[in-house]
């Protein structure tokens, strides 16, 4: 062969190492990300990561929207578990303009919260599985996945991007079906879980696949900036429900499982406890709701008219409803001038939103802080000297989700 | 107070348990059955469509659940998602694309074999959505020609099994001489697609 | 490749995950204790960097203050080092940009979290918008690698000693930084939208131009009503 004939880049003869482009299209649906990985042989030697292949400007748009459409835009920044989004961002404005809300609202809350983090873990362990082959845990957990999204049908009216909720509480009651449903999936969804779990935790080719992949110590990790179940898996127990509580946690029993090699496999391990402490949190919560009689029962928003917008019928018979209405909607709201940092426990770490008003109708500036952002920096250092297969398997397991990663 | 239902009240009875398929129009006789080759060709092609889910973002998590056992996709024919356009027949674009991503959507487009089809599921892939900015496309048809698009935010499961159904129909009527006529080509030139 | 067995002991040390019960702690129990009082941290920085750190409110409870972009690191290190103040965990960085102060226009804001105490602190550094130039962080935080490529991605902030600043999330030919407040929103080369219903150019100038063709393209339209002519 040639030399003349054939243009080969600079020093790609001496080069010992394969190129892999683990595209910006890949199987399994975890998003647009892309891994330039040089191998040797089987081993990773290093990665490249380029991401903001979906980066739809969220922060730019929310300098032109009022309070209320920004929420449709945190819908879609961890879209597996939007309620807890929305819940964040509620709880933020809430702070900023000093709302109080009433306890029903924060149990219900809770619950919606709640239900968003399993259905959020759900996706993640079962992908986890698919990528190391097996298919069915997927399908067995989709079925439970669809009760969640009637459940959030039934208050929101929509599945996935929820939208849900109001600043100050709910934008309706929740009905007699709804509560039906959250039973049923108490009733039904443990023996799913014991039977998922069945399927992967002592299984040996699971195990052999995951156990060793990946691992992060704790000080690493919290130099990374890990938050959520990544760092817990690691053996820091932060989180943000019982460091600074927020909507009622406080009046909540609950555990924060922990890992210890901050691996793939425990990773697994935190997720799978954290849906069972979850659906201990909803059952408390269903418990607590219940006990609410009478006129206490029908509360399901703060009495907030500045911010709330109200009832439809008493926009068309009540004067002072209808002037609460068009301003709202207008946005000519008072909003204090200040900056308030809030941030709540999403299912995959700490979601802050950074809010600085100067008193007009929009945020002068919203800064989303992303958790999947802040750690997949760290996938160079966990895939190290791993195989190419583990590389499938961390990033799946470390739950990268496009859509927060780049906002 | 809630507004009364006003759509699909009345249960449409049964015929009976099984329906059946529509043939194609043909001669029949005893032991064969004769029709025009692109009928045939169109009832194998439709029935056994092999999707290349290019989910990037919310759409994508819809599709799985139209993949999962409760929307099952896989009745339509379409059990073997492969990821590969080499081997795929349908690219269903699912979520927002980006103008990063708009060079990577025409270059699966362009590795797909003829005869294929694209359908552009959700908002943001048929038209950018409620992403008027800077760094989104307005909709992949500025990129790639689109067969069907399946509106919504996102689509309900049944919304995009209604765009396979209509991506069927298509395939099922599509002439055997479309691909390589004067209006196909003009299409394609106007993408810049050779 | 050899299959080990797997004896409940390895098990047990490898993977086995603890549950730590973690007692929910209250706002103003045990953990916020008496050393670690916003007041207590002002007064070890005034201490330390006598009137060079300025600006201390505490907007929502949250000490925030600043100081000049020269310190930054200086700052930093003395917020994570200093053993009764223990800022160990950088929880976001971003950018901010005012265009009326004039000579301070674009802000770098560090938010810092000590885990331990539960204290959550801001941390603000000017820099002028001709001359954007900020010391960058890596050494300190592996997280503010990416983070400070976004800012620079927004905002145009060159953080000097940064392994590998460049674009991260938008394409990497554009050549202006698209969050500070003289850019649009809209991708201005679109001639598709027909903005009529919205009062803004369109086919019919409602109270605004009237045009003979059909749409104006994005960068022609005037919110402003003139008169028809």
């Amino acid at each position: 062969m040639s030399e003349t004939h054939i243009r080969l880049p600079e020093g790609s003869i001496e080069k010992t190492t394969t190129t892999l482009n683990l595209g910006p299209t890949h199987p399994a649906t975890h998003g647009v990300m892309q891994n330039i990985l040089e191998l040797d042989g089987e081993r990773i030697v290093s990665t490249e990561q380029t991401i903001g292949y979906i980066h739809r400007a969220f922060e730019k748009i929310a300098e032109r929207r009022p309070l209320y459409q920004i929420t449709p835009l945190t819908d879609r920044l961890n879209y597996c578990s939007s309620p807890l989004n929305n819940m964040g961002w509620h709880l933020t404005c809430e702070k900023l303009l000093g709302v109080k809300t009433p306890k029903r609202v924060d149990y219900l809350r809770i619950i919606i919260m709640e239900l968003a983090r399993i259905s959020d873990h759900l996706i993640c362990n079962s992908i986890v599985g698919v990528d190391s082959g097996a298919y069915t845990g997927f399908l067995y957990v989709m079925q439970y996945r669809e009760l969640i999204y009637e459940i959030y049908e039934e208050i929101c009216g929509s599945r996935l991007t929820t939208n849900i909720g109001r600043i100050g509480g709910f934008e309706r009651n929740f009905n007699d079906i709804a509560f039906q449903k959250i039973e049923k999936f108490l009733k039904e969804y443990p023996g799913v879980q014991r039977e998922f779990e069945n399927l992967f935790t002592r299984n040996r080719i699971f195990m052999e696949r995951t156990i060793g992949a990946g691992p992060i110590s704790a000080e690493r990790a919290l130099n990374y900036g890990f938050t959520g179940p990544n760092l817990r898996a690691a053996g820091v127990d932060y989180d943000v429900r019982t460091q600074n509580p927020y909507s009622s946690y406080e009046d909540f029993d609950f555990k924060v499982p922990v890992g210890t090699t901050g691996d793939c496999y425990d990773r697994f391990l935190v997720r799978n406890e954290e849906i069972w402490q979850s659906l201990s949190l909803v059952e408390q919560a269903y418990k607590k709701v219940k006990e609410f009689k009478g006129a206490d029962a029908e509360v399901y928003h703060a009495d907030v008219p500045e911010y709330y917008l109200p009832d439809k019928k008493d926009v068309y018979t009540k004067m002072e409803a209808l002037i609460w209405h068009f301003k709202i909607i207008m946005g000519e709201i008072d909003m204090p001038v200040g900056e308030v940092y809030n941030s709540v426990e999403g299912a995959n770490g700490e979601v802050g939103f950074y809010f600085v008003s100067d008193g007009g109708r929009t945020p002068y500036r919203l800064h989303f802080r992303r958790p999947c952002f802040i750690y997949y920096q760290a996938y160079e250092e966990l895939t190290k000297g791993a195989m190419l297969s583990d590389a499938i398997i961390v990033m799946s397991s470390l739950n990268l989700i496009a859509g927060e990663m780049d906002a | 107070m809630a507004r009364p239902v006003s759509y699909n009240i009345n249960q449409k009875p049964l015929v009976s348990d099984i329906s059946m398929a529509e043939m194609p129009e043909g001669h029949q006789g005893e032991g064969f059955f004769a029709t025009s080759l692109d009928k045939v060709i169109g009832l194998a092609r439709k029935n056994s469509i092999w999707p290349l889910p290019f989910a990037t973002s919310c759409c994508g998590i819809e599709f799985m659940a139209t993949m999962g056992a409760h929307y099952d996709l896989a009745r339509f024919g379409s059990e073997r998602v492969g990821f590969s356009p080499r081997q795929c027949d349908l690219l269903m674009v699912m979520g927002t694309i980006a103008k990063k991503m708009g060079p990577v959507v025409k270059q699966v487009y362009l590795q797909m074999a003829e005869p294929r089809w694209v359908i552009a599921v959700g908002a943001c892939a048929s038209s950018g959505g409620i992403f008027d900015t800077y760094s989104v496309l307005q909709g992949i048809d500025q990129v790639v020609p689109v067969d069907v698009y399946v509106p919504g935010c996102p689509p309900r499961p049944e919304a995009i099994i209604d765009g396979v159904m209509r991506i069927q129909d298509l395939v099922g009527k599509e002439s055997l001489r479309r691909r390589g006529g004067e209006k196909y080509k003009a299409l394609l030139e106007s993408y810049g697609i050779q | 490749m050899k299959v080990t067995e797997y004896s409940e002991e390895k098990l047990r040390a490898s993977s086995q995950y603890k549950l730590l019960v973690s007692q929910l702690k209250a706002r103003g129990s045990e953990l916020n204790t008496m050393s670690l009082t916003n007041d207590y941290i002002k007064q070890k920085l005034t201490e330390k960097f006598g009137d060079q750190v300025t600006g201390f409110e505490e907007p929502y409870g949250m000490l925030t203050f600043e100081a000049p972009k020269e310190m930054n690191l200086k700052v930093l290190n003395f917020l994570n080092d200093d053993p009764e103040l223990k800022f160990r965990f950088l929880t976001d960085l971003c950018g901010v940009h005012y265009p009326d102060n004039k000579g301070r226009e674009l802000a770098t804001v560090y938010h810092l979290h000590n885990l331990e105490d539960n204290v959550r602190i801001r941390f603000k550094v000017f820099t002028d918008i001709n001359k954007p130039d900020d010391y960058t962080a890596t050494g300190l935080f592996s997280a503010a690698n990416w983070m400070e490529r976004e800012t620079y991605d927004f905002y145009g902030i060159n953080f000097v000693g940064h392994p590998n600043l460049k674009r991260i999330l938008n394409v990497d030919e554009m050549d202006y930084f698209p969050m500070r407040k003289e850019y649009p929103l809209e991708d201005q080369s679109r001639i598709d939208k027909d903005d009529e219903m919205f009062g803004r150019g369109g086919s019919l100038g409602f109270g605004t131009e009237k045009t003979d063709h059909g749409t104006l393209i994005e960068s022609d339209k005037k919110n402003v009503g003139e008169e028809i002519v």
